[in-house]
């Protein structure tokens, strides 16, 4: 039973390391890619893939295989930013509704509400309006619709811990709230938190496309997905198939490789849920 | 009876306060938003309509707007006007944005409809089928699907629909909700479902697998719970336990769950609506964003909470139909 | 009790395991009953007494069939001298074997009671069972109710009433009496030996050797998984001294009138089973035989212990 058991944590951490590995990889080459892999050739403009070609060209006559790797590196960082900011936004909210204080309760409680009353993505469409588009108003839009569930983890955690007699003997003992935030609170959130900003990431990611896509996130000139799949759009009719389709599979895998890394954590975190 | 009807007018009544409050404040929150953004909706109108703007027309645009109120008046003054039914005109189409949301919402309406009853009825379908075979390979099969469903951006999955079925296999359309040039009255229904298939497919996709996993776990916990085991003692049939005590537990909670996601849905028809140029809501508020469209952004922001609010209402009022612990307990 | 009774079911060696798949290829193999025999006959009631964990519930599906997919089943089991083969335990059960569940989680809290009650049978048999009801001193409004609206002595009367709408010959009895009070359990019990006297065969599956001792001709005393004495219910009630198992002898003194001192040591985990005597670890007078051999089941003074040495 427990030899198993290893087995299978094992294996778990091969997984997420599999997933964390190929993750980095194609960030790195997206970031450390030479900007002459991005220009254009008019020569070579709309060519279907090829072996010099992967994925084709645009017909800008851009290789849309490296652009499509800059651009999920670029998701790759939106992702991982607006994934921050949302766990920081979701800890100060999760600390403030779990502080004991009802009416801090309730108005984070209410406060998610207002957010899941506007659907998700006219809320980021407004909220980038209001930021003037561009990547500011991309994160903040991300981060705003993003910390909901995160903030309930935190607040169950942080009432759970709250609970335990530990907790209450520091308290007793006089220690501040802080000091007892610091040393009993924050080592057992980090780790769930850190699990509930990788479950983040992936969605965030699909979020940036979806935002860019809609002409509202990144600048056209950045080779974000969504501004590629954007692009593609006007020359589907013309059946150049690849640029629609080949950077859309490749966020595809990206998102699921992201959701994997972030389920296996889950799991290695918390062995009980690995039932279902 | 009489208990239900009273019930569910005070579910109605509790809920309606809620949804008041939380609408004026999505109404405050969009108001400081476009507030804050460095478009100003007056010189946005006046650009739009290029140099034949009269001094009149400045006037009324600027005394909707308030213009030179402060911030905390100029949010009532607009709040007022749009709770008299005045949301502004739009300075895209020069109409008023009432119009164009009642219009744009009749065709957004039927792409939701038609995509909500397909995944509704398509994600319950599967999610039974999943639950019966648990473990076995049906459900393994339909769970990964599902799970690589919600990792598929709506709008890719939008673009390979459209160049499989429109472009290379020219079954349909390539967008437009009717036939380009066809005046209104002309238009058949055969032809706007024709149009609305890929679109709608494409936003059902988006929501059916959460249907599907959620139907797949509530029929799980029916099929293993002690009242299933003992109708299996009372030699009842696996088909005729599905239907005596798998639906009765399962079709309210999913049909709740549909109603509970019109916000994933309105938010999904952006997206679909765009890709397919669909003239609906969804498309109306991406232009009007990108053009400016201060008062059609407003508008269609504040209709979609609404939107989302009469779901919420919808799904609440289901749960007090169904469970007899709250149905009986009051009468 | 005639000896020329009908044996209405007959369990001989019955093992009944299961596999956990764990991942991959291996698995796991809980054996939740090993070798176990029962006879029941007609106008009996028959306990099947342990401590709770003992794997008295898997018997009772494995003699209606019911047992989850992983389960293997060895052994032979009878009703009315043939064999009980899937076929004939879907043909039979809710008809000649019926199961009374433990408690009002048993009913589906959706439907009303009544409907329920009368099963997914065609032709519906709501007459009778409105009888049956009222026989069983169900006011006429009871099957309007949801089972959350039931008492525990009113959702214990609906259970019993789909035995006797079924007209089963065999009932087996899943705990029937926790959660209620003592008067209660013993109307309880009384309806299952009344049915008992009217030529039905009643296995009462319980943990309460105490009233299980008051109704039931025969106590089989269960064992991790199997019985380790079966004897009549009169010997319980004489004393230590009657009956044939450590087991038994250490149950009775556990008793509260009779000093109430617990069984040292815990059950074996299913998964893990010893190799000889099941209850080996735990036996004051084990042998070294005990620990290598499983001790066979033997007839001692009108009853049968599975131990070398009881007597």
């Amino acid at each position: 039973m427990r030899r198993r058991n290893g087995n299978r944590r094992t294996e778990l951490v091969l997984l997420a390391a599999v997933c964390a590995a190929v993750l980095a990889v194609a960030y790195g080459l997206g970031i450390f890619l030479p900007a002459e892999a991005l220009e254009g050739n008019f020569l070579q403009a709309g060519q279907p893939p090829s072996l010099e070609h992967f994925f084709g060209t645009d017909s800008l006559g851009r290789d849309l295989f490296w652009r499509t790797l800059k651009g999920l590196s670029v998701s790759m960082a939106v992702g991982i930013a607006a994934s921050l900011v949302s766990a920081g936004v979701a800890v100060l909210a999760g600390l403030a509704a779990a502080s004991g204080s009802k009416i801090a309760d309730a108005a984070v409680g209410w406060l998610t509400d207002l957010v899941m009353s506007v659907p998700h993505t006219v809320l980021v469409l407004l909220i980038s309006f209001a930021l003037g588009r561009g990547l500011l108003g991309l994160l903040a839009g991300i981060a705003a619709t993003h910390w909901c569930s995160l903030a309930r983890l935190v607040r169950g955690e942080v009432l759970k811990l709250r609970a335990c007699h530990y907790v209450a003997l520091s308290r007793r003992l006089g220690k501040s709230g802080g000091w007892i935030l610091i040393h009993h609170l924050l080592p057992h959130l980090l780790p769930q938190l850190l699990v509930g900003m990788v479950l983040t990431f992936p969605h965030a990611i699909l979020h940036e496309a979806s935002i860019s896509f809609l002409g509202y996130g990144l600048p056209p000139e950045q080779p974000a997905i969504g501004i590629i799949l954007s692009e593609s759009l006007r020359y589907l009719s013309a059946g150049m198939w690849w640029p629609a389709l080949l950077p859309g599979a490749a966020l595809v895998l990206l998102v699921l490789l992201a959701d994997k890394l972030g389920s296996c954590l889950e799991r290695l975190l918390d062995p009980a849920s690995a039932q279902e | 009876m009489k208990g239900t009807v009273g019930r569910l007018a005070r579910i109605v009544a509790a809920y309606s306060i809620k949804m008041v409050l939380l609408l004026l404040a999505v109404s405050a929150v969009a108001f400081v938003l476009v507030t804050a953004s460095p478009v100003d909706p007056v010189q946005q109108y006046v650009l739009h309509m290029g140099t034949a703007v009269s001094s009149e027309q400045r006037e009324e645009i600027e005394d909707y707007w308030g213009v030179d109120e402060p911030p905390a008046e100029r949010y009532l003054h607009w709040l007022s006007r749009v709770l008299h039914g005045d949301l502004g005109e739009s300075s895209l189409y020069r109409r008023p944005v009432a119009d164009i949301i009642g219009e744009r919402f009749l065709n957004s309406l039927a792409l939701m409809a038609a995509a909500w009853t397909l995944s509704s009825l398509l994600g319950f379908g599967l999610g039974c089928l999943m639950g019966r075979y648990r473990g076995r390979w049906p459900d393994r099969l339909l769970k990964s699907l599902c799970y690589i469903l919600s990792s598929v951006p709506a709008f890719w999955l939008g673009l390979v629909l459209l160049l499989v079925f429109s472009v290379w296999l020219g079954w349909f359309p390539i967008g437009f909700s009717s036939p380009i040039g066809a005046l209104r009255g002309e238009v058949t229904l055969g032809q706007r479902l024709y149009h609305l298939a890929l679109p709608a497919l494409t936003l059902s996709a988006l929501s059916f697998s959460n249907i599907a996993l959620h139907t797949r776990q509530k029929l799980i916990e029916v099929l293993e719970s002690d009242y299933v085991l003992f109708a299996r003692a009372r030699g009842e049939g696996e088909w005729a336990i599905l239907r005596r005590h798998g639906l009765r537990g399962v079709l309210f909670p999913a049909l709740s769950l549909a109603f509970a996601s019109f916000s994933e849905l309105f938010g999904g028809s952006v997206l679909a609506e765009t890709v397919f140029s669909y003239p609906g809501l969804g498309s109306a508020v991406a232009e009007a964003g990108l053009g400016g469209d201060v008062p059609l952004l407003l508008g269609i922001t504040l209709f979609s909470a609404l939107f989302v609010c009469v779901g919420n209402l919808i799904a609440n009022l289901l749960y007090g139909v169904v469970d007899p612990k709250i149905r009986e307990v009051q009468e | 009790m005639g000896q020329a009774a009908e044996a209405l079911l007959e369990i001989r060696n019955l093992s009944v395991s299961f596999h956990r798949y764990g991942n991959g290829f291996a698995q796991e193999e809980l054996k939740a009953i090993s070798d176990l025999s029962l006879t029941v006959r007609r106008g009996e009631v028959v306990a099947v007494a342990g401590a709770s964990g003992s794997g008295k519930s898997v018997l009772a599906s494995a003699v209606l069939g019911i047992l989850p997919g992983n389960a293997a089943v060895e052994g032979q089991l009878l009703y009315r001298g043939e064999a009980l083969t899937p076929g004939r335990q879907r043909a039979l059960r809710g008809r000649e074997i019926a199961l009374v569940p433990q408690s009002v989680s048993f009913l589906d809290p959706l439907m009303r009671v009544g409907v329920q009650a009368d099963g997914s049978r065609r032709p519906r048999q709501t007459e009778r069972r409105r009888q049956i009801f009222r026989r069983l001193g169900l006011p006429e409004e009871t099957e309007k109710l949801y089972p959350f609206q039931l008492s525990g002595g009113m959702a214990r009367r609906v259970l019993v009433s789909t035995a006797l709408l079924a007209d089963a010959q065999l009932i087996i009895a899943d705990e029937p009496t926790p959660g209620m009070g003592l008067g209660q359990a013993l109307e309880a019990l009384r309806m299952f030996r009344e049915m008992a006297d009217e030529g039905r065969g009643v296995v009462l599956i319980t943990h309460d050797i105490d009233l299980a001792v008051e109704f039931a001709d025969r106590v089989a005393v269960f064992y991790a998984g199997t019985t380790v004495e079966t004897a009549p219910a009169a010997d319980f009630q004489r004393g230590e001294d009657a009956l044939r198992h450590p087991y038994s002898k250490a149950l009775w003194r556990a008793l509260p009138q009779n000093g109430f001192q617990p069984v040292a040591g815990h059950q074996p985990y299913a998964g893990s089973l010893p190799v000889g005597c099941l209850f080996a670890p735990r036996c004051p007078c084990r042998t070294e035989e005990c620990e290598r051999k499983t001790p066979p089941v033997r007839q001692v003074r009108g009853g049968e212990v599975r131990c070398f040495y009881g007597a």
